[in-house]
């Protein structure tokens, strides 16, 4: 036992939106990372804070650490499974006020949005508002206004959490991940940044340092909506889709245990089908998740109508 | 009148608007310690160890107790008596204050650890060892009566708490269901929600070495019953040495009027380590250990004639007790569920059989409403159902069957078949004003328009009776109560004419510092700001019987007025000696006493002043102006009311949106307006969110699975609509106020409406019925029900 | 280990030692004895601890003290200016937009927040605004009439 009730811990896999079995299995994944994990305590114990300036000491911190840190961007999912002891890093490296991080710049080619810019900073940008709505769309649709205050998008899709809303997004909408680590930087297609749940490119002693959205036709013409899980509100279905230049992605978090894009609507719609259409195929074969809030069998449902919705915006 | 009818802006406003409210939570005492309570993970579950040694040697810690340490100490006790049909008492087993031997439930508490700091106690609560043999657990009561059923306490056989009917012979009433024209039949289960007042319970323990006294601070509706449960049942120390303060509450809605184990944990911790000890429970203990609410399953039928009168009720409901039998638990399915059964209606023939069961769940007992809700869905469940069968009006339907109007004055109270009998009422005119407000006329022609563009509209009533200010304390007495429901009030006009009133009531959000001042300075013809209401303290307050079921200011309020009453009395004495004048001479208004048709006159503060400064004082008077009394009422006063829910459902999501919500109430004459909209407001959310949301849900292991904020959907504000409210006025002919009670109807009238309304919308598919909540995914399921299989 | 924090809270300047896992709110609560900003759960839903971080409605459960370091801190206390309430505590009271108080500083933080970003926004708009904030006592009606009230005041007051 980790916690002192099985609620508790079903809270906390539930704001990372894990489901029991799978989420233990995960869990003890983390658990065993750790090399000094004891079933103990794990409020923060004994962890020290560290304020980094730039990205170089900040990863310069973190090869002096190893595994035994972890970045602290906006905290509004580190803090929630910290406080619930499910997560007890030794080193907070805090992250969010590097400005460098923060910034969105908009180039010619494509909008750069620093890994630490906020949801809410992402929902009010102009440039972003006009070249790919859904992306902030999809802003403004994450969490309360408390939330998108202080979460950022690059701690967002570090988590890696399936039903988090920027996967679908960002998978639709053909970014790429700059990654930064003592050696250099690298750049990620978003078609290899998910690697599981929980699981990202991102490797141990390395920064997402920044994200970029290329301005396209389909950018320009995209949309993201959501049904909300009840009482979390994070995604039981989001659906993000973007359709122009004879392209179209789409794709959902929350369906499944991954953010995925489902190829088989994209080559309906780009053949020319209703969004109606297009959209009945969603999620085929797919292992859909199940829980309380949705069996597998509405979930899917929903998400073809949910699809069908975004596609009906931009078709 | 000055004050009394009017929306005075709350005086209490202060200091929760500034940031200077106090909760239990808030105070810290000099050399304080904090308590976290080990709980059990396992619903049902022998004990067969608790290992403390490692905990004990964490840093900070000061003490671990464990139920070895508690055993010889009775546990907490039920308040309400109810005997099974046969006579022999209820069943009642022990509710130690920490678990030995076997855990009944997910949260039992079977080891308190007390640290220096909260983190340092939850810390070594980690490091407790219990050896657990988990057992099957049983949630469900009605499973839990079933042969081979787990059994959750080994001197209970068959888990049932007692059996309970009431109304006409059975067999009368099957008979005319027999051969009515037509009967509705419905199973439901009256799902099981949480209070989450959204304050978490906590208490502070405190033992005074140099007197020998003890303070508890608790997040109670009700301190003096916890002080007489607490001192004559649980820990046998004298009361007079037990101070309990309930300080500003952050909502109860019921979950605090009860007197949980970790408050007498505290205080007996508190004398065996001789340091105060805090506990605040964080949400998830919230949802494992506040008394949840509702939990019926039942099976109902009513019986009508051609004409859509009804003929007879027959209603049988297994209510779950959870594990242990909580403060009022009894009562809920019982006094306040089978009494209320003959609604606004005049059935002539009602029976209703209760069993009470326990499973391996959490505690439940009052919640907003308290067994009137149950008793309100039960009937107008039936009524709306009733009348899509019988392709009626349901409004109609209503109309045919109410009660004529009495007053209680000239007319008598109406006499029910279930026992009560109300005071006053007029049923007609809440549902006519509630139709208007609708627009009903036009609502069936809009909601046709709606369904041909392939929208689903509905329409839902709710018209109900409540029963508030349960008393008087000799009826509830024979009906098992093991206290007395009166109130008391202390009057005590300050030399200068300032006024302290101290009041047993509690006031936990219903504002009754300005209501009960409302009162005060009105009747004593002074400003508002001369009245200052003190309450929720037992040193300050004679006795009290706390604030639920409604009851404060027809109850607590009727025993203020009853104080200003004696008052007057004498300040009459003393004014006519100040006037050289007879009592019979002077009449009191506007704050003086003057010898009629003269402008002779002595004000009150000069009143009050000479009671004190008895100088120029009638002879063989006592000196000082200071009264206390006791208010038992001659009975329970009935509000009622007319809810109607307007839903829209989304076909392809099954997703249900509240348009519009119309609440027409008669609580009574109403002392201050706003404050009375406002207890409709959050008794209307709480009541939707149990239609539309809320709901436990239990594994087959026993666990909560949706014991956070992460899992259990309450209402948020981009949930519901502004609701629309209106009021009619019919006075209790019983009290000197006049007043009903207005803490619970909105919660009591609003969740079959809403239900009703759904199942208007669904009609044109011929569905009548589904279960609360109705998700989104539930109604998706029924109108996609084209293969017959559901996966869950 | 202690860190130190040096941060403004309602414009006064504090230096404190604080365990690097201390939440901003029980820092406010504990260490400054400022107790309006409350705890109503453990899994950062509630609102009822909302504060503002350089004037951004934040759930002070959700944020470590150490990371308010170098930042102003706006709590309930910090609302009124001396006796004048601030005109949202003013509407508050005069709608009734509070009955046992406890969720009322966190709804007021926050709709200082949505104020400040629109002036005068609608039903629909201050609803969506507090789905960060549970409110169980008033339905959350009087609580819009309160911000749509405070929003009159607020707009009168800068023409
Ligand atoms: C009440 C509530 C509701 C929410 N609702 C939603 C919702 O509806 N939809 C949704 O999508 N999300 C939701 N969230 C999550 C929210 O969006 C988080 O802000 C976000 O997921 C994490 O961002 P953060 O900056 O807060 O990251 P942190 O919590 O600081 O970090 C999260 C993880 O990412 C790592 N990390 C952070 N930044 C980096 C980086 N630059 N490089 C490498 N690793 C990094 C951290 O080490 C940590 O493991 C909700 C959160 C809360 C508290
Ligand atoms: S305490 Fe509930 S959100 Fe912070
Ligand atoms: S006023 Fe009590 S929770 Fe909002």
């Amino acid at each position: 036992m980790i916690c002192d009730f099985r609620p508790i811990q079903n809270s906390a896999f539930k704001i990372q939106n894990l489901f029991f079995e799978k989420a233990e299995l995960q869990f003890s994944n983390i658990l065993n990372q750790k090399k000094n994990f004891k079933f103990k305590n794990m409020v923060p114990s004994k962890v020290n804070y560290h304020r980094p300036s730039n990205i170089g000491e900040a990863l310069e911190l973190m090869s002096k650490f190893g595994d035994e840190c972890k970045i602290l961007a906006g905290g509004h999912s580190l803090i929630p499974v910290m406080k619930l002891r499910l997560a007890d890093p030794e080193n907070l490296i805090d992250i969010a006020g590097i400005a460098d991080m923060k910034k969105i710049s908009d180039n010619e080619k494509s909008i750069t949005i620093g890994a630490c810019a906020t949801h809410a900073d992402i929902a009010r940008n102009e440039a972003i508002q006009k070249h790919a709505p859904m992306v902030a769309k999809a802003a403004g649709m994450i969490g309360d206004v408390q939330v998108r205050n202080f979460g950022t998008i690059g701690g967002s899709i570090a988590h890696a959490d399936p039903a988090a809303d920027w996967p679908a997004v960002l998978l639709a909408a053909d970014a790429n991940i700059t990654i930064k680590n003592a050696g250099g930087s690298r750049t990620v297609d978003i078609d290899q940044f998910f690697k599981g749940l929980f699981m990202t490119a991102v490797e141990e002693g390395e920064i997402l340092a920044s994200i970029s959205i290329p301005k396209t036709e389909f950018n320009a013409n995209s949309t993201y909506v959501k049904m909300p899980q009840p009482a979390s509100r994070f995604a039981l279905v989001g659906c993000a889709v973007a359709v122009g230049g004879g392209m179209a992605r789409v794709a959902f978090n929350g369906v499944c245990s991954t953010p995925f894009r489902d190829t088989n609507v994209e080559k309906a719609v780009v053949g020319g089908s209703s969004a109606a259409d297009a959209a009945t195929s969603v999620a085929d074969g797919m292992d859909v998740m199940s829980d309380h809030f949705a069996s597998a069998k509405y979930r899917k449902s929903m998400a073809a109508v949910y699809a069908k919705r975004a596609l009906g915006e931009v078709m | 009148m000055t004050f009394i009818g009017k929306s005075i802006k709350r005086v209490e406003d202060k200091r929760f608007i500034t940031g200077q409210g106090k909760y239990t939570d808030d105070i810290v005492l000099p050399q304080m310690t904090y308590a976290r309570f080990v709980r059990s993970p396992h619903a049902h579950a022998e004990i067969r160890s608790v290992d403390i040694s490692n905990a004990e040697k964490m840093p900070g810690v000061v003490k671990i107790f464990t139920g070895a340490d508690v055993a010889e100490i009775n546990g907490v006790p039920c308040g309400w008596q109810v005997d099974f049909i046969n006579g022999e008492t209820m069943k009642e087993p022990k509710h130690p204050l920490l678990v030995k031997d076997k855990a009944m439930h997910a949260g039992d508490a079977v080891a308190m650890v007390i640290a220096e700091t909260y983190g340092q106690a939850k810390d070594a609560a980690e490091m407790i060892i219990v050896d657990y043999n988990p057992l099957p657990a049983v949630t469900d009561a009605k499973a839990a009566m079933e042969e081979g059923a787990p059994q959750v306490h080994p001197d209970v056989p068959g888990n049932l708490a007692f059996d309970w009917e009431l109304g006409n012979a059975k067999d009368e009433v099957d008979a005319a269901i027999e051969n009515a024209h037509h009967v509705t039949t419905l199973e439901f289960i009256n799902n099981r929600v949480v209070p989450n007042a959204i304050e978490p319970r906590s208490a502070i323990g405190h033992f005074d070495t140099s007197n020998d006294k003890y303070t508890l601070y608790t997040s109670t509706q009700n301190p003096h019953l916890v002080r007489l449960l607490l001192c004559a049942f649980v820990l046998g120390i004298p009361e007079h040495k037990v101070r309990v303060v309930g300080p500003d509450v952050g909502g109860g809605f019921g979950s605090k009027i009860f007197h949980y184990t970790e408050e007498a944990m505290v205080i007996w911790g508190s004398n065996q380590i001789k340091r105060p000890i805090k506990w605040t429970a964080e949400r998830s203990e919230s949802f494992l250990t506040d008394a949840h609410g509702r939990d019926h399953r039942t099976k109902a039928q009513m019986a009508f004639d051609k004409d859509g009168k009804v003929l007879a009720l027959k209603a049988h409901t297994y209510a779950n007790m959870g594990a242990y039998l909580s403060t009022f638990a009894p009562a809920v399915p019982t006094y306040l569920h089978g009494t209320l059964l003959q609604g606004l209606y005049t059935t002539p023939l009602i029976h209703v059989h209760v069993n009470a069961v326990f499973t391996n769940t959490n505690a439940v007992d009052a919640y907003r409403g308290a067994g009137r809700p149950e008793a309100t869905y039960l009937l107008e469940r039936l009524m709306d159902t009733a009348a899509l069968e019988m392709n009626m009006d349901p409004a109609e339907l209503r109309f045919k069957n109410f009660i004529p109007k009495f007053n209680g004055v000239e007319e008598p109270g109406y006499q029910t078949q279930v026992a009560l009998q109300y005071d006053s009422g007029d049923y007609h005119p809440v549902l006519k004003r509630a139709l208007e407000m609708v627009g009903y006329e036009n609502f069936r022609a809009e909601q046709k328009a709606a369904l041909d563009s392939g929208k689903l509209l509905g329409i839902g009533f709710s018209t109900y009776i409540e029963a508030c200010g349960i008393a008087p304390s000799a009826v509830v007495g024979a009906l098992g109560a093991r206290a007395g429901l009166f109130e008391s009030a202390q009057v005590r006009v300050q030399p200068t004419g300032k006024v302290s009133v101290y009041s047993g009531s509690h006031s936990h959000g219903q504002g009754h510092e300005t209501t009960f001042a409302q009162i005060v300075a009105d009747r004593f013809g002074i400003p508002l700001e001369d009245v200052d209401i003190v309450h929720g303290d037992s040193d300050a307050v004679a006795f009290g019987m706390g604030t639920y079921g409604s009851r404060s200011l027809a109850v607590g309020g009727s025993a203020i007025v009853k104080s200003i009453d004696k008052v007057i009395e004498k300040g009459t004495k003393i004014a006519a000696h100040l006037l050289e004048a007879s009592e019979e001479d002077l009449e009191f208004a506007e704050g003086k006493w003057t010898v009629k048709g003269t402008d002779k006159s002595v004000s009150f503060g000069d009143v009050s002043l000479t009671s004190y400064v008895p100088h120029n004082y009638p002879e063989g008077l006592e000196p000082g102006l200071d009264f206390s009394s006791f208010y038992d009422p001659a009975n329970f006063t009935y509000p009622f009311g007319a809810h109607v829910a307007i839903v829209e459902v989304e076909k392809e999501t099954g997703k249900t949106t509240l348009k519009r919500f119309i609440a027409v109430d008669d609580v009574g004459n109403v002392i201050n307006p706003m404050i009375v909209d406002g207890q409709i407001h959050g008794g209307l959310a709480q009541g939707i969110g149990q239609a539309l949301c809320e709901g436990t849900i239990y594994d087959d292991s026993g666990q909560l699975v949706n014991g956070s904020y992460m899992d259990y959907v309450m209402p948020r504000a981009d949930d519901l609509p502004q609701f629309e409210i209106d009021r009619t006025v019919t006075p209790c002919p019983h009290n000197p106020l006049g007043v009903k009670g207005a803490g619970e109807a909105g919660c009591i009238g609003s969740t079959p409406a809403v239900v009703n309304a759904v199942m208007d919308a669904l009609s044109p598919y011929g569905i009548y019925d589904v279960q609360m909540p109705i998700t989104s995914e539930k109604i998706w399921n029924i109108l996609n029900d084209d293969s017959g299989e559901t996966e869950e | 280990m202690k860190v130190k924090i040096s941060l403004s809270v309602n414009g006064k300047s504090y230096e404190r030692m604080v365990e690097p896992r201390t939440l901003l709110v029980h820092f406010l609560r504990e260490e400054l004895a400022m107790t309006g900003t409350h705890v109503g759960c453990d899994t950062s839903s509630c609102g009822a601890c909302t504060v503002l971080l350089d004037d951004k409605a934040l759930k002070s459960c959700t944020m470590l003290a150490c990371q308010a370091e170098g930042h102003q801190v706006t709590t309930i206390e910090g609302m009124a200016n001396g006796d004048n309430l601030h005109p949202l505590q003013q509407a508050f009271h005069e709608e009734h937009g509070l009955q046992c108080g406890f969720c009322t500083p966190g709804m007021i933080m926050n709709a200082a927040d949505l104020l400040s970003n629109n002036a005068n926004p609608t039903e629909h708009e201050i609803r969506e605004a507090l789905e960060g904030n549970f409110c169980r006592c008033t339905g959350y009606h009087n609580i819009i009439k309160s911000i749509q009230n405070a929003a009159a005041k607020m707009s009168a007051a800068t023409v």
